[in-house]
Parts: structure tokens; C-alpha cells; sequence
């Protein structure tokens, strides 16, 4: 058990199921996921694209569509359990208490209204204000996020807006109400890198200016080096490691995360060529027994392929894998062959 | 905004010039406009004093050049049938017809947008399942075929309306309207239906397909996370973006409803223009038929034009203004 | 020509296993309006078999039958199950020989109209330039205009510009020639996308290099990938062409009573509905509506089927 479990987290996401039912049968599309996020803290959870990321975004906010549904666990907000809530409920909550970032702000605001009638309609669903005092608060959230001279950019249409503007102006909307968890999918994906880096700032001052929560969703690394605090990696609808930002990137626990991480190209380490990990992720039809990365992963034995790993506590991580079972250190060539030698030569 | 509604204009204008040469190739080539204008027992003179006068000697060009000066003083010639200016036939019928054709469009918006909003909404009620059917149904009935059942139930058997004409017009400077006596009114009921069924299915399965498309889009996703209730997602922001595509087909519907109308007039015997280009269909009364031709693509051309202008009222990013802002962030 | 076949066969065995045909069992309405579509056909193509009398031999035919009500209702002929008209033709077998001419005029002109879409689209799409512009810019004004107006401004100048004693043999090939020439933009339009992207692909080009006439070229790469969309489109305005020729007839400048198709038996029986002889009207109008709608699924089940995007 590491600390930060201690504190009540403002998100707890225990043993979530999500299937999809298609003319095949009910497809797992998300394999008992835990989470939790602390006030004031970012989660990022990164993993490649059809991992479950969004997917688990979404399902938290209570707008997963059919034919998605979740078939199983819990989910609590602030130790309110919000998976069972009627649609009315959970739509009070969006905006008030959960807020959403999406990927692209081309995309994400209304064309056809300017940026703030959108924000004056968000901020007079959730709070007893009069049109006015809405104003002066979408008015001052502009600011907040950086927007230059938001008394006058108010009044005009998001195609006036550049996209990291766009994007400042998306996260005003999900700022309206101060909601305790924000809920950000591929923020910073859309943009230019220059601007990547100034919305990712803005996010951490809120973020930590408002101990608001933020589950931080995005397949990269690089983002998460910089934004999160902690990380959590998901591969075919299963959470393979979790750990601090730091432990993780430093010393990754799970072979997929390894992988992972030496297919960042990164400026402290000169390394010939940059690695990548052999194959691709499996179909949600055909997810293998035992450890779904088990036929991509260099290390994997029997026991990989018949039975599936929990998450285990290593170090400050945990790690759904069966190499790191009773080890107080990753990775150490104790039962396994030479195979695994070479790759720690890799690795340290 | 005045540049692009000078180049729709010029466009237009590129519109009914061709339409004004096939106008004019089948006044000219299609039967000899001389023996159809003049009565049968017309002198050699009179031949001769025609064709002088229609230009008909003059090389081809330059008749065009005659044909065209005339069509836009409103005068088409003389129709073959009647021996009258088919400009005063036409501005004889217009009223009849526009009224009829507008009734059936505002009917087919105020019925047809609320069951395409409901039917993408409610996608699985068995109202939606309803409507959809119906609608396909609306689809293979052809018009005439609705005119005669709804005059078989409700002139024959009930005997509750009336089966053809327009009933009591009154005169208001120069526009004979029926829409003031009751009999004016009672007549218009059958007819409107009857044109406006197909327009009212063609409306629903519209704005029911948009609908479902916007729906689908990042920023109705992104109203719902923001809590909005389903009342402001549904019409504040969905249908607003869903009548873009309505607004022009809409337009578009009003001339195709002119040419609908031809059928609808036949059958409820509707002293339109529609009537009146049937009838010179079947004898071949050219200059009726290049009229009417005209008529209709000038409104066509007219209605398309205004179309593009309520865009620039409905969507702020093809405003003015636009891009004046893009850079400064 | 082996390997178009081949690729013909390919497709019918994706076709088996496909998506598509399970929608097809799938959807009982779809299956019902094919029933119904085969059955008129059938019974069309058959009128002159299986028509309980002949409605053209003016030698069979007695006033004394005019006007005899359907065999159920009281005062009905069994010998006439759907009553006469007012002349004493049997409607069973005049509806039998209309819808004859109807699915026929219908066939006919979306077969026209294909294969002028199609050349025009190949052509136009091939070609390039002034010769594609010209053809589309001609199709972006017809597709503008009404279908109706412009098969009745086709109609009428045919009719103008025909000798009288031509017009009542000529008349069948002038409501297709009028029909095929007002639906003809789909195909075109179609034809022409596909070919664009097919135009540049690799193989085209290979093909253009080592000498091969681009007219074989076109044959055996471009018009297997269009079949589907052409297959779509082609379903959707056999009833639209159906629609058309009936309307032209009801409106009187269609098939002659002599010869009449649904829409001159409708036209006639419009004239007696206010003697009360409801069955002269209501009989042709059902099997008109029957035909068009069940076309209609048919093709909006096609297009749902075929479309990647809905399913």
C-alpha cells in the first residue's frame, strides 16, 4: 500500500467492467480497472490507442453510449457512489462536480454561438446566478486560463479563436462550476507543441490553485512526464502498472511500460535507435489467457500465458505482472533465464 | 459578403441565360413559330408581316438578342392556343399557384421539422417506427394519387370539400387571393395536403438524418459533459446546427414544388400555372411552355440567391468579420 | 474479361457470407418487398397468359358488362374479380397488362439512363478538363430542375418536333427517352467520384505507361468498383421512373388509352369517380403504390446495407 491511497481520493474507481454487446456476444472492452485520484493531484493514464483510456473517461462521466455499459464495479466521487445514479443525476453532476476537457477544440464548442453564450448557459445550469453576474464569472474564468482581453473575446465565435485559445476557452467551460474532478481526454493532443505546453501549464496552476482532481488521458509520454503526478498504464482494457510519475519513468516495473518508455526518444540518453515494442495490440476479440501482453512480451512464461496477474505492490508502483511477484526489485535474473538478463543490460 | 453576392448574381444571371437559349431554341426550332401564331386562313402578308415583326430574318444571334430584349420585358410572344400574350396568361395564374405553393411549404416545415426532431431523439419509440413508415409511404404515393383519394373520401363520399377550383377570389391590385372567403379557403385545404405530403416526408427524413449526424458531433458530446439538461442540448444546440442543410433544401423545395404543382393543379383542376403549362404541353404551345420555363427558373435562381444570404444570417463563420481575429492568439 | 468474371464470383460468395445478406434475412420487410416486386414482375411479364380476358380486343368486349362492381360486392361478376370499367374492360386484366407497361417503360429507361450516366460519368471523369466541366455543369442545372418538369419540357418538344402520324407508335420511346434523359445525373455523378480516385492509382498509371488503351483499362479496374453505388442508385429510380412515367400518363402525355400503363388506368378512372365506380381508380392506384414502395425499401434497404458508414 503506498501513501497517497491514505487520503480520501476524490475519485475511486474499483474493479470497473465495460463490455460492448455486438451480434458476436458481449465484448470486455475494459477488464477490472481500479483508480484513484487525490485532491489536487493528476492521474495520467497513457496506453495506446484502443487501451480503454477514453473509454474509462467517458464511463466516469456517464456518458458511455450504447451498445457500451458497464458491467461491473464501482465508482465513488467523493465518496459518493455514482455509477448507479439516474441520467438526471449524473448530468447535475457533469459540469458541477465532474468536468471534461476533450481532445479537439476545433471541435468541442458550438459554431453557431459565441464563446460566451456557451459559457453563460454552463455556468446558469449549475449555479443560482442572474445573466450578469454569469458574465463577470465566464469574464473572470477567461482570464483565469489566460485568455488575453476576455471582455471583448466574449462576445465572439470560436472560429475568431486559434486552437490553444480554443482549448483555454474549453477548459474555462469545464472550470465553470469548480468541479473536484476534471476529466481531461487528449488535451493537448490537437495542438501545435508549443502550445501543448502552455495549456499543460495552465491544468497544473488550477489544478493546483483549486485541489481540483484531474485525470490527465493521453498516449503521451511525454505530457504525463510533465503534467502528472502519478501514471497509470493501461494495455487491452487492463491497468499493467501504477506509480509515481518519477518511479515509473525511472523504473518501470511492467515489460509493457518498459517498452513504452524506450520508445521515447529522450535527450539525456544517446541511444542509437530508439526501441519499439514487436507486434501490436490485440483485437477485443481476440485479448489472449493469462496476461494479455504476454505473446509480445520478451519475458513471458508458462505461467503468463495460463493465468492473469494482479496488480502487485513493487517499489512505489504496483505491477499486473508475474516477474515482479515477491521481488523488492524489478526485474532481477533470479528464476529466469538468460533472456531476461539481457534485457535488464537494456534497461539499468 | 458584396463580393460574394455579386458573383451570385452573376451566376444566376449565367443561369437563365442558358435557360432563356433552350427557351429560345424551342420557340425557334420546335414547330414554325409563324403558322402557329397566325390563324389558319392568314394572307402571305401577314406571314410576312410576322416574321418581319418576330425578327425571324435576322441571323440567328441577333434574333436571340430579340428574344432575350423581349423575355425581359415580360413579353414571350403569343400562345399558339389561345391567341393571347402569354405574358398576361401567366400573370393571370401566378397567384393561384404561389398560394398554393407557399401554403404547402410553410405546412410541410411546421409539420415536417417536429417529427424529424422526434424520430431522431426518440429513435426506438414506436411513434418514431410509426413516422418512418409513414414517411416511406409518403415517398411512393404519388402525388396524383393522393389528390384523387382525398377527393374520392372527402367530395365524393363526404362531400366536405370541394374537388376542383379555387372557389370565391377576391381582387387586391392585380393578386387574386383566395385565402379571404371561406370557400377560397375550404378549397385550398385538398390541395395543400396534397402537395405538401411528400414535402413534409422529404422535411422529416431530413432534418431526422441531420439530427442524428449532429448529434454524433465533439461539441453536442461536449454539451452533454458540461451538464447542459437535454432540453438545451437537444434544441438549443442540436437543432439550430441541424436546419443549416433544412434552410437550403427548403429553398430548393419551394421550385420543385412550382413543378409538383402541375400535377396537383391537374388533378384538383387549379387555375395555376401549373394548369396552363400542362395544357400547352399537350398542344404544344411553345411560347407557353419556354414562358413558363423561364418563370419558373427565375424563381429558382431568386429563391437559391436568398438561400445563400440567410447563411450568412445563420452562420457566423461565413460573416464578415471572419478571420479578422484568427491571428491574434 | 476471366478476371472480371472471376471477381464477379468472388463478390456473389462475399455476398453469401456477407453483412449484407444477413440484413437481408434479417429484415422481414425487406424480404416482403421483394416477394412483392417479384410477384408483380412475374405476373406483369406474364399479363398476357394468365389476364382472365384480353381488355384490348375491342371484339370481346360488351357494354353490357360496363361499369360491374368488384366480385365480392353485391352485383359483381365472378368472371370480372375486380369489376370493369366503362367500357366493360376487365380491370384485373387491364391492371395485369398496365402494370406490364409500367415495369417495362420503368426497366427500360433506367437502363438508358444508366448507360448514358455511366459513358457520360467514365468520359467525363477520363477525359478531364472543358469535357468534364461541360458535362458536369449540364448536369449540376438538369439535377436542379424537377424531374417532372423536365421529362414534360422533353416530352413536349419530342412531340413537337415528331410527325402526327409517328406520335402513337413513337410515344413508348419518348416517355424513356424524356425519363432516361432527366435521371441520368446520379449515375454520372457517381461514376465520375469513383473514377477519380481509381484514375490516379498506381496501376492505371502502370498501365497508361506500358500502352494499354485506356479504354480497357477503364473497363476491367474502374466499373467493378461502381457496380454497388450504380447498383443503389439504378434501384432507387427504377421507382423514380416508374413515378415519372406514371404521372406523365396521368397527366395525359404519356401511354395512350389504347395502350394504357398504371398511370392512363388511373387517369381513366379518375374521370368516373364521381359516377361512384371507385374500384376503376383504386385498384391501378394500389398496385402502383404496392410497386414503388416495395422498389423503394428495396433500395433503402440496398443503400443501408451497402453503406459502411450506418452499420
Amino acid at each position: 500500500m503506498t501513501e497517497h491511497k491514505v487520503t480520501s481520493p476524490v475519485l475511486d474507481v474499483r474493479d470497473l467492467h465495460i463490455e460492448f454487446d455486438t451480434r458476436h456476444g458481449a465484448l470486455k472492452a475494459i477488464d477490472g480497472v481500479s483508480l484513484q485520484i487525490a485532491p489536487g493531484e493528476i492521474l495520467g493514464v497513457v496506453g495506446e490507442s484502443g487501451a480503454g483510456k477514453s473509454l474509462t473517461g467517458t464511463a466516469i462521466t456517464g456518458l458511455l453510449e450504447s451498445p457500451g455499459r458497464i458491467a461491473g464495479g464501482k465508482i465513488h466521487l467523493e465518496g459518493h457512489r455514482i455509477d448507479t445514479l439516474s441520467q438526471d443525476e449524473m448530468r447535475r453532476l457533469r459540469g458541477r462536480r465532474i468536468g471534461a476537457i476533450f481532445q479537439d477544440p476545433l471541435t468541442s464548442l458550438n459554431p453557431l454561438y459565441t464563446v460566451g453564450r456557451q459559457l453563460i448557459e454552463t455556468i446558469r445550469t449549475h449555479l443560482p446566478m442572474s445573466k450578469a453576474q454569469a458574465r463577470q464569472k465566464a469574464i473572470q474564468l477567461l482570464s483565469e486560463v489566460g485568455l488575453p482581453a476576455p471582455e471583448t473575446r466574449i462576445d465572439q465565435y470560436p472560429h475568431q479563436f486559434s486552437g490553444g485559445m480554443r482549448q483555454r476557452v474549453v477548459i474555462a467551460l469545464a472550470l465553470c462550476a469548480d468541479p473536484k474532478l476534471v476529466i481531461a481526454d487528449e488535451p493537448t493532443t490537437a495542438l501545435d507543441v508549443s502550445v501543448q505546453a502552455q495549456i499543460i501549464t495552465v491544468l497544473k496552476r488550477l489544478c493546483r490553485e483549486q485541489g481540483t482532481a484531474v485525470m490527465l488521458v493521453t498516449h503521451d509520454m511525454g505530457v504525463i512526464a510533465e503534467a502528472a503526478d502519478r501514471v497509470a498504464v493501461m494495455y487491452a482494457g487492463r491497468l499493467v502498472e501504477v506509480g509515481p510519475v518519477a518511479e515509473v519513468v525511472k523504473s518501470a516495473k511492467h515489460p509493457y511500460t518498459q517498452g513504452l518508455m524506450n520508445s521515447i526518444p529522450t535527450v539525456l540518453h544517446d541511444v542509437e535507435r530508439l526501441e519499439q515494442i514487436e507486434g501490436s495490440m490485440p483485437r477485443l476479440t481476440a485479448i489472449p489467457e493469462g496476461c494479455a501482453f504476454n505473446p509480445r512480451c520478451p519475458h513471458a512464461f508458462s505461467r503468463c500465458r495460463v493465468e492473469r496477474p494482479n496488480l502487485i505492490a513493487v517499489g512505489d508502483s504496483d505491477a499486473a505482472c508475474w516477474l515482479v511477484e515477491d521481488m523488492e526489485e524489478p526485474l532481477l535474473p533470479r528464476s529466469e533465464t538468460a533472456k531476461t538478463a539481457t534485457l535488464s543490460d537494456h534497461h539499468v | 459578403m458584396i463580393a460574394f453576392l455579386i458573383r451570385r448574381l452573376l451566376q444566376g444571371a449565367l443561369v437563365m441565360l442558358a435557360v432563356a437559349f433552350i427557351a429560345f431554341s424551342m420557340f425557334r426550332f420546335v414547330g414554325d413559330p409563324v403558322t402557329n401564331m397566325l390563324p389558319q386562313d392568314a394572307t402571305l402578308e401577314q406571314r410576312a408581316e410576322l416574321q418581319a415583326r418576330l425578327g425571324l430574318n435576322e441571323p440567328l444571334p441577333v434574333q436571340f438578342g430579340y428574344f432575350i430584349t423581349n423575355a425581359v420585358q415580360g413579353d414571350f410572344g403569343i400562345s399558339y392556343r389561345n391567341q393571347r400574350p402569354v405574358s398576361n396568361l401567366i400573370a393571370e395564374r401566378l397567384p393561384a399557384t404561389m398560394e398554393m405553393v407557399l401554403a404547402a411549404v410553410v405546412l410541410s416545415l411546421v409539420i415536417g421539422i417536429p417529427m424529424g426532431v422526434y424520430t431522431a431523439l426518440r429513435r426506438d419509440s414506436w411513434l418514431s417506427h410509426l413516422f418512418q413508415a409513414v414517411s416511406l409511404a409518403g415517398i411512393s404515393v404519388p402525388t396524383f394519387v393522393t389528390g384523387i383519394l382525398l377527393i374520392l373520401v372527402f367530395s365524393v363520399w363526404l362531400n366536405w370539400l370541394p374537388s376542383f377550383g379555387r372557389g370565391e377570389v377576391v381582387e387586391l391590385g392585380g393578386w387574386s387571393t383566395g385565402l379571404l372567403t371561406v370557400s377560397g379557403l375550404k378549397a385550398l385545404i385538398m390541395p395543400v395536403i396534397t402537395l405538401s405530403l411528400f414535402q413534409i416526408t422529404l422535411i422529416m427524413r431530413l432534418v431526422r438524418a441531420e439530427m442524428l449526424e449532429v448529434l454524433k458531433t465533439d461539441y453536442i458530446r461536449f454539451a452533454r459533459a458540461r451538464g447542459l439538461t437535454n432540453r438545451a442540448v437537444h434544441f438549443g444546440h442540436a437543432l439550430r446546427n441541424t436546419l443549416m442543410p433544412v434552410i437550403t433544401i427548403t429553398g430548393l423545395q419551394i421550385g420543385a414544388l412550382i413543378a409538383f404543382a402541375i400535377i396537383t393543379e391537374t388533378v384538383f383542376q387549379w387555375p395555376g400555372m401549373g394548369l396552363l403549362f400542362m395544357q400547352a404541353v399537350s398542344f404544344v404551345d411553345i411560347p407557353v411552355m419556354s414562358a413558363y420555363l423561364v418563370m419558373v427558373s427565375l424563381i429558382f435562381v431568386v429563391i437559391n440567391t436568398i438561400v445563400d444570404m440567410l447563411y450568412f444570417v445563420v452562420d457566423p463563420r461565413l460573416r464578415v468579420d471572419t478571420g479578422k481575429n484568427n491571428t491574434s492568439a | 474479361m476471366s478476371t472480371l468474371t472471376q471477381r464477379f464470383t468472388n463478390d456473389w460468395r462475399r455476398f453469401i457470407d456477407s453483412d449484407l445478406f444477413y440484413s437481408f434475412r434479417r429484415s422481414p420487410i425487406t424480404v416482403v418487398a421483394t416477394l412483392v416486386v417479384v410477384t408483380l414482375i412475374l405476373s406483369a411479364a406474364l399479363a398476357p397468359w394468365i389476364a382472365p380476358h384480353n381488355p384490348f380486343d375491342v371484339g370481346t368486349l360488351s357494354l353490357l358488362n360496363s361499369e360491374l362492381p368488384p366480385a365480392w360486392i353485391e352485383g359483381g361478376d365472378p368472371a370480372f374479380l375486380l369489376g370493369t370499367d366503362g367500357q366493360g374492360r376487365d380491370v384485373l386484366s387491364a391492371l395485369l397488362y398496365g402494370a406490364r407497361i409500367s415495369i417495362l417503360v420503368g426497366l427500360a429507361s433506367v437502363a438508358f439512363a444508366m448507360t448514358l450516366g455511366v459513358c457520360l460519368g467514365l468520359l467525363a471523369a477520363y477525359v478531364g478538363g472543358a469535357v468534364d466541366a461541360a458535362i458536369m455543369r449540364i448536369a449540376d442545372v438538369m439535377i436542379s430542375f424537377p424531374p417532372i418538369l423536365v421529362a414534360l419540357l422533353i416530352n413536349g418538344v419530342a412531340r413537337g418536333v415528331l410527325p402526327p402520324e409517328m406520335q402513337h407508335d413513337a410515344v413508348i420511346f419518348v416517355l424513356i427517352l424524356a425519363i432516361g434523359l432527366t435521371t441520368w445525373v446520379q449515375y454520372a455523378r457517381t461514376v465520375r467520384g469513383s473514377t477519380l480516385v481509381e484514375k490516379n492509382r498506381e496501376y492505371v498509371l502502370a498501365a497508361r505507361v506500358i500502352g494499354l488503351r485506356s479504354r480497357s483499362i477503364m473497363a476491367k479496374h474502374i466499373l467493378p468498383n461502381v457496380i454497388g453505388p450504380i447498383l443503389v442508385v439504378a434501384t432507387v429510380n427504377l421507382a423514380v421512373a416508374i413515378l415519372i412515367e406514371a404521372a406523365l400518363s396521368f397527366l395525359g402525355v404519356g401511354m395512350p388509352p389504347t395502350e394504357p400503363s398504371l398511370g392512363t388506368l388511373i387517369r381513366i378512372g379518375n374521370e368516373f369517380l364521381f359516377s361512384g365506380i371507385w374500384w376503376v381508380v383504386i385498384f391501378p392506384s394500389t398496385v402502383l403504390v404496392l410497386l414503388v414502395l416495395s422498389v423503394n425499401l428495396l433500395g433503402d434497404w440496398l443503400r443501408d446495407a451497402l453503406n459502411p458508414k450506418l452499420r
